[in-house]
């Protein structure tokens, strides 16, 4: 059988909440050796964090936990022990590669600053991932996604203009591992050329000021700040959401051209007000965008969004169903034949799911594995990759070091 | 190897076919240090139609959607579809060893470019198609504008206010940008496995897939609950209020109970207390007792009275300030004035100047994603004018004739 993608890549991983976690994840799903270290001490907050399994409080049964870890082996370390500290450095002389997301300077502190990880393993690869960076007068800041959603102008830029900003809940969660991925598989690649390691200090708040990038640009360059729009756009019409049949059902739809809006227009059946001048051109549309969204919603409202997206897209017009979880898992058949939700079976979670990349290699597949139990692979990790005795796995854990 | 400096992916080049769905994609592979040549159709690329433009003068020179996205990219223009254009494109695959394209699934292999093509002219090649819902599956011919992506990905309908439509994230569509940094690590999985095979390989990129990364339906799978925007309430089942207005604008803050809320609830009420806005009930409140579910929602109003008030009483960077002093979770809802003025962002250098010669000005950038220690990246060019690098690519690396160059443009394949 042909290698796993990242066979043979050895990661010691300090990650927790969801940032770190799902750029481990990312690895270990293409088959990188990822060794999260935890501890009961200091769980990371998705294993004592709802929803559980069955309603069941348990550190194996966090719903969110064991999507975001699939794939990764478990240690459990007391960190604020030096003996925990001393065994951590083991691994780091074993890795090729450190992660860690902590806010800045805890790495430091706990005697792990980079310069003491490439001093015990010269050409290591770091991963810092903290919200803020690891330099600048925020950069000890607590915070989540919530946080930094707000912070890095998103929030801004969400909801209606005669409104307050709508609730993003964690959006930048979901965008600093992806950066921190492509950081770290670059960097792999670099060292594998010049035999040189580097400290991948990314600000999560960086990243996600790029994502926003036009918008800082019409800033600096015009003095515009951006506002919010709802669902509409600068350059088409109509664009927006649409009640459709059902409770909460919608379907978003754009029509980006004359071709599009009178595709549009006859497949709601050429309704008179369509056929009205002023709906016949984009300005005139923009103009009476109000209006006119009202009056696709008398039509909308009569049919199931699947329909609606399903006949649109047949006659070329972007459309597509706002989708809820319901409809993720068991309605969308594209998903499903693309296996995007990988059925998975944690010892404790009993048939469960994951996501999968959201990348198809033509000549290699993922390797998706469950997320380990609390602690799973001490035995594994401590005398196989450590060389350590029973004894001495005794003593530590006599002693607290192993929790 | 002396390449620092020069980023970690000097070694490499790119061929940027994408639009608006990839164009970040290159970008990003750009900023870490490899040869980006962004191709487009001959008279510019549609993306450069985006706006905002700069001063407001709509010129496709003056995109500042083009600018943000295509900075570190050489830039050159090609029909693709003539047969001349074909033939330039494969010598081009020949030294390259990415190519980046988002046009709909089947289109690449229908003008002869597709994957298996490419391969034969070059078996290390790694091709990257970005695509609104992926290469295969019975939504692959879906067209999406940015919000379609976005409503199918899962994201879209936990968002807004309960009374109104779901909502996306206003301006450029965010499931491209996303799918942009996804195509990039596709690009690196494929690249790490060359190192072993020496073999390229197809990556096929969902932006459907990508958007839904942020939210796995951990709630239904577990309880059959559905999507959040029914439930736009608090943990506790209480209305609780996360964005709050302050004297000149917004802030997010909430209240939280418990030992873990008691070390965030209290700074902030200490800090009202020396201002004098705590009043007698929230200075009563015993954090790391209170259970919010029991206190019920009265408690909760009672809470938020005097700490709107407080709110009100001073501006973003005030409380901002007061807060990184406290470590409290009590963070600006910024606009990108605010970000500019950073202090943070100042202090690591973040931004960057860059010279449009032909603007005769110096812009503000955001600088680059990631900060490698050490050796910081650059903008090293300015997103290209159209056809900027033909001659460098055309007459010096490829030797393409000037006369040969003539007739090619005035067929339109240049």
């Amino acid at each position: 059988m042909r290698k796993r993608l990242l066979e043979g890549v050895k990661i010691c991983d300090f990650c927790w909440v969801w940032v770190g976690p799902m750029t481990t994840k990312t690895l270990a799903d293409q088959g990188a050796q990822v060794i999260k270290i935890e501890g009961k001490s200091r769980p990371d907050v998705w294993r004592v964090s709802p929803p559980f399994k069955d309603n069941i409080v348990g550190y194996n049964r966090g719903g969110i936990f064991n999507i975001i870890n699939s794939s990764k082996k478990s240690i459990t370390l007391n960190l604020s022990k030096p003996k925990g500290i001393e065994i951590a450095k083991k691994l780091v002389a074993w890795a090729d590669v450190v992660t860690e997301n902590f806010a800045g300077g805890a790495m430091e502190k706990m005697g792990l600053s980079y310069a003491e990880l490439k001093r015990i393993k010269p050409d290591i690869i770091m991963l810092s991932a903290a919200m803020m960076g690891q330099t600048g007068p925020y950069t000890n800041m607590p915070g989540f996604g919530a946080q930094l959603t707000a912070l890095s102008g998103f929030t801004h830029v969400a909801g209606w203009p005669d409104r307050e900003p709508a609730d993003l809940g964690h959006y930048t969660d979901f965008i600093a591992p992806r950066y921190n991925a492509l950081a770290i598989l670059a960097a792999l690649d670099y060292r594998r050329r010049t035999g040189k390691g580097v400290h991948l200090d990314m600000a999560q708040f960086e990243g996600c000021v790029n994502f926003i990038a036009p918008l800082i640009l019409d800033y600096t360059v015009n003095g515009r700040v951006a506002g919010r729009m709802g669902n509409r756009s600068t350059h088409a019409s109509p664009h927006g959401a649409f009640r459709c049949r059902g409770e909460e059902r919608w379907c978003v739809v754009a029509a980006l051209n004359d071709e599009e809006w009178q595709s549009f227009c006859k497949i709601i059946g050429n309704p008179d007000w369509t056929k009205e001048p002023r709906f016949n051109t984009l300005l005139g549309r923009k103009e009476n965008e109000d209006e006119m969204e009202r009056l696709i919603e008398t039509w909308s409202v009569n049919h199931p969004p699947e329909r609606v997206m399903t006949i649109m897209q047949a006659a070329g017009v972007n459309a597509g169903v706002v989708q809820d979880s319901e409809d993720l898992i068991d309605r969308d058949l594209h998903l499903k034949e693309r296996n995007y939700y990988p059925e998975i079976e944690p010892a404790e979670m009993g048939k469960y799911f994951t996501i999968a990349p959201p990348y198809k290699l033509s000549k290699v597949s993922h390797d998706i594995h469950p997320a380990p139990l609390m602690g799973e692979h001490n035995e594994y990790v401590f005398k196989e990759i450590l060389g350590m005795s029973d004894e001495e796995i005794g003593d530590l854990v006599a002693e607290g070091v192993v929790e | 190897m002396e390449d620092t400096n020069k980023g970690l992916l000097s070694l490499y080049r790119v061929l940027d076919l994408t639009d608006e769905k990839g164009v970040f994609c290159g970008k990003l592979l750009g900023d870490l240090g490899a040869d980006v040549i962004k191709i487009e159709p001959p008279g510019g690329d549609p993306v450069r139609n985006l706006g905002p433009f700069y001063h407001d003068e709509p010129h496709p020179e003056k995109s500042l959607f083009w600018f943000a996205f295509n900075t570190n990219k050489r830039g050159i223009t090609l029909d693709i579809r003539s047969a001349d254009g074909r033939e330039i494109l494969k010598k081009l695959v020949k030294t390259a060893d990415f190519v980046l394209e988002s046009f709909p699934p089947g289109y690449m292999d229908s003008i002869g470019l597709g994957y298996s093509s490419l391969e034969k002219i070059n078996p290390r090649v790694i091709m990257v198609s970005i695509s609104p819902f992926g290469q295969t599956g019975p939504h692959r011919d879906y067209k999406d504008s940015g919000i379609v992506t976005w409503a199918m990905c899962g994201f879209m309908g936990a968002r807004g206010d309960a009374d109104r439509a779901p909502i996306q994230i206003s301006h450029h569509a965010q499931t491209f940008v996303a799918a942009g940094i996804e195509g990039g690590v596709g690009a690196m999985m494929a690249l790490y496995d060359r190192w072993s095979t020496g073999e390229g390989q197809h990556v096929d990129v969902s932006i459907q897939e990508a958007g839904g990364r942020g939210v796995p339906p951990v709630g239904w799978v577990l309880m059959k609950i559905k999507g959040r925007r029914e439930l736009r309430i608090g943990g506790a089942g209480l209305a609780t209020k996360y964005l709050w207005p302050c004297k000149d604008g917004m802030v997010m803050w909430f209240y939280a109970a418990g030992s873990q809320g008691s070390r965030r609830s209290s700074p902030l009420v200490e800090w009202m207390q020396e201002e004098g806005f705590a009043d007698e009930y929230l200075k009563g409140i015993d954090w790391d007792k209170l259970d919010m579910r029991q206190a019920g929602q009265e408690a909760v109003d009672r809470m938020a009275e005097p700490t709107a008030r407080f709110f009100m009483s001073h501006t973003k960077a005030e409380l901002f300030d007061g807060a990184v002093k406290r470590r409290l979770l009590l963070y600006p809802v910024s606009t990108t004035r605010d970000i500019l003025e950073s202090p943070q962002l100042a202090a690591r250098g973040f931004w960057r100047q860059v010279k449009h010669p032909e603007l005769d000005v110096e812009l503000t950038y955001p600088g680059p994603f990631a900060n490698v220690v050490g050796q910081p990246l650059g903008i090293s060019r300015r997103a290209p004018l159209i056809g900027e690098h033909n001659e460098e690519v055309y007459e010096k690396e490829l030797g393409i004739t000037r006369e040969e160059i003539l007739t090619l443009k005035q067929a339109g394949v240049l």
